[in-house]
């Protein structure tokens, strides 16, 4: 191009001093940024093509690498800012729809960090994790809501399937196909060590995770993509996706140089087609549709799995949610709009759906107001970014947690948020042999199962100074939140009081 | 008895393991000061890169040893299974070269002599150096 409008977005700051001439960096780079000069015996960087992924940095043996932002900047303007300015560049030179990857950057409000929690102090005595027992098994599904005796003593209630947590805390959805094999793989294998579930997203499931079935949550979105009985059977639960936070009301699009032969096999498509989820399921007008699959799910699998529906957090959300419940669907997955995703337009990720603290907090209540709480299981995700927030959605009315984000991360993501260029060079979301291949599930699952297992202390830990030895008593209790810098408004949605209060 | 194995399946061929058995043998400080003013030590295990699979080739400390049974002046020899050569022995005939067969004895130019993998043996702190820096957990250091 002769005229190049954009400015490279980082920098390669390299020190000679230290630099060996390895050539690791350039080996390790699916973007080629780095490249060795064999004239002047000097490693060199073509920064244009950087996203700041960080593997360059992370491998280097000598720490020579540093990534920074690009120092040069258009002239500086608050409203016409930086990246606006580039993004209209951009479309200017593809006339295209901007994609993006991962959960949106902006800024906007983070409730978790706006709230704090209670502790134990005198009068109610704190507890201690590692000395006394402390719960954090959770049940997902219907809750019975009597219980009678016969006259021998038996207890008699109703009985449906459910899902049995040993931590709070489940993988959610990403299909393969968005992210590696090795990457399913991890997370199959970390949800089976850890006790908990990982979902499959939309894209089926590969032949060899059939094995890992006690563990999975079979996804069947718009796209219907490795629908079928054995796909059905396989799981645990079966997720229908209405929704993602990072794209309320928008589908999926896999293009076409991704669908190889596995994943082909897997979705069941032909190589080599654009694999495209409508945004609508076709066949889902009303809740009374979505009662329609969610029956005819149980019905396909004889009545012994329990049907989850996933929303994105949307304006209305509280009414929907209510009729998921209604819709007899046994758990309901809220994905705020912080989510992340493989791709999504821009604006959409930028600029659709509501933070998932508001929409858990007033669904709760709702559903508590209509005498239908104990009907459905809440499980929230959208940037569940530690325990503290673990804790915090479970007090505001969660049953569970739904992480991804956080997972990518243990497993080597930095977030670069490029999942859409298919380059990942950190194997994670990619489908080329070679960069798959970066990611060894040894050691991508043990990751995973450490951060979890961390997260379950802290989560020990928090629950112990307030006074609480099972997840099952911090369940809805606002009593132990109070927010700070709130408005009146935001602490009515979110039920809590002000600190101080 | 413990030894360095590759899985080709998680070999990524980034050549890390070179560079820090190079800098682990090489006697200096740390790896900047191992190639330090175009030094170029010499690593005693070696990536093969092909199409499809790439891998690390180093001794195997195998049951034949025919290098130490080949060499003229008697600088290799076997402690506790681990063929090791004492460098003031070595002559650099290549005899154990051209005898190993795995192509894992590495010539020296510089010094004309030999170097070989010993297990990290000299500068052990737990595993083997290239074990420690393989990114991908290609190299193991195991009972097998």
């Amino acid at each position: 191009m002769p005229v190049n409008y954009m400015n490279p977005l980082f920098e390669v700051v390299r020190d000679h001093d230290k630099c060996i001439k390895c050539r690791v960096c350039e080996r390790q780079c699916a973007n080629e940024v780095h490249k060795y000069d064999a004239e002047l015996d000097r490693m060199v960087s073509d920064e244009m093509t950087c996203v700041d992924c960080q593997r360059c940095v992370c491998l280097c043996p000598v720490n020579a690498l540093k990534i920074r932002p690009n120092e040069n900047r258009f002239r500086d303007n608050a409203n016409w800012n930086q990246q606006i300015m580039t993004e209209i560049y951009k479309q200017a030179d593809s006339g295209g729809v901007l994609l993006s990857a991962m959960g949106t950057p902006k800024e906007y409000p983070v409730y978790w960090d706006k709230i704090l929690l209670n502790a134990s102090q005198v009068t109610n005595p704190p507890i201690d994790p590692l000395r006394e027992p402390m719960e954090t098994k959770t049940f997902l599904g219907k809750k019975s809501q009597a219980i009678s005796y016969d006259e021998n003593g038996k207890a008699h209630y109703e009985k449906t399937p459910y899902l049995e947590l040993d931590v709070p805390i489940m993988f959610s959805a990403m299909s393969f196909g968005s992210i590696s094999k090795n990457a399913h793989e991890s997370l199959a294998r970390a949800a089976t060590e850890l006790g908990t579930y990982y979902n499959t997203g939309e894209g089926g499931l590969h032949e060899d995770f059939y094995k890992y079935g006690k563990n999975t949550i079979c996804q069947v979105a718009s796209g219907r993509f490795g629908v079928f009985k054995g796909y059905l059977d396989a799981g645990a639960a079966i997720e229908i996706k209405m929704g993602q936070g990072a794209k309320p009301g928008i589908g999926g699009h896999l293009p076409g140089m991704k669908i190889n032969d596995e994943i082909s096999k897997t979705r069941m498509i032909p190589k080599g087609t654009d694999a495209i989820s409508p945004a609508p399921h076709h066949d889902i007008y009303s809740i009374e549709d979505l009662r329609q699959l969610v029956f005819s799910l149980k019905e396909a699998t004889n009545w012994e799995k329990p049907v989850i529906v996933k929303i994105a957090a949307v304006h209305n959300v509280a009414a929907i949610a209510s009729g998921v419940a209604r819709s007899g669907a046994d758990i309901i997955a809220i994905d705020g709009f912080r989510g992340g995703t493989g791709a999504a337009p821009t604006r959409i990720r930028d600029n659709v759906g509501i933070p998932i603290e508001l929409a858990l907090a007033s669904v709760d209540s709702r559903l508590r107001d209509e005498g239908i709480r104990n009907d459905v299981s809440i499980v929230v995700g959208g940037s569940i970014r530690s325990a503290a927030d673990v804790v915090k959605a479970v007090a505001l009315g969660a049953d569970a947690c739904y992480i991804a984000t956080a997972a990518l991360l243990s497993m080597g993501c930095h977030l670069c948020r490029s999942c859409n260029t298919g380059k990942c060079n950190w194997g994670i979301a990619t489908q080329r042999a070679d960069l798959v291949k970066r990611l060894n599930p040894e050691v991508a699952s043990k990751r995973l199962v450490n951060l979890v297992t961390a997260w379950n202390h802290e989560i020990k830990e928090m629950m112990g100074g307030m006074g609480i030895n099972s997840i099952e008593a911090l369940r809805g209790n606002r009593l132990m939140l109070r927010g700070v810098g709130l408005n009146p408004k935001e602490l009515e949605i979110l039920g809590i009081q002000h600190a101080g209060e | 008895m413990k030894k360095v194995y590759v899985n080709e399946d998680w070999c990524l061929a980034c050549h890390l393991c070179e560079y820090y058995c190079a800098a682990a043998n090489s006697g200096a400080a740390n790896m900047v000061a191992a190639f330090r003013n175009g030094k170029k030590p010499v690593s005693r295990i070696q990536v093969e890169e092909g199409d499809k699979v790439n891998f690390a080739v180093q001794c195997r400390h195998c049951d034949g040893k025919p290098c130490v049974r080949g060499c003229i002046a008697g600088a290799l020899s076997i402690v506790d299974g681990v063929v090791c050569c004492d460098e003031n022995k070595c002559v650099g005939c290549g005899t154990c070269v051209l005898s190993c067969p795995f192509g894992c004895v590495v010539f020296d130019e510089a010094n004309h002599r030999i170097q070989k993998c010993d297990l990290c043996l000299k500068n052990h702190d737990g595993e083997p150096a290239c074990v420690q820096g393989c990114p991908n957990k290609a190299i193991v250091f195991e009972e097998r």
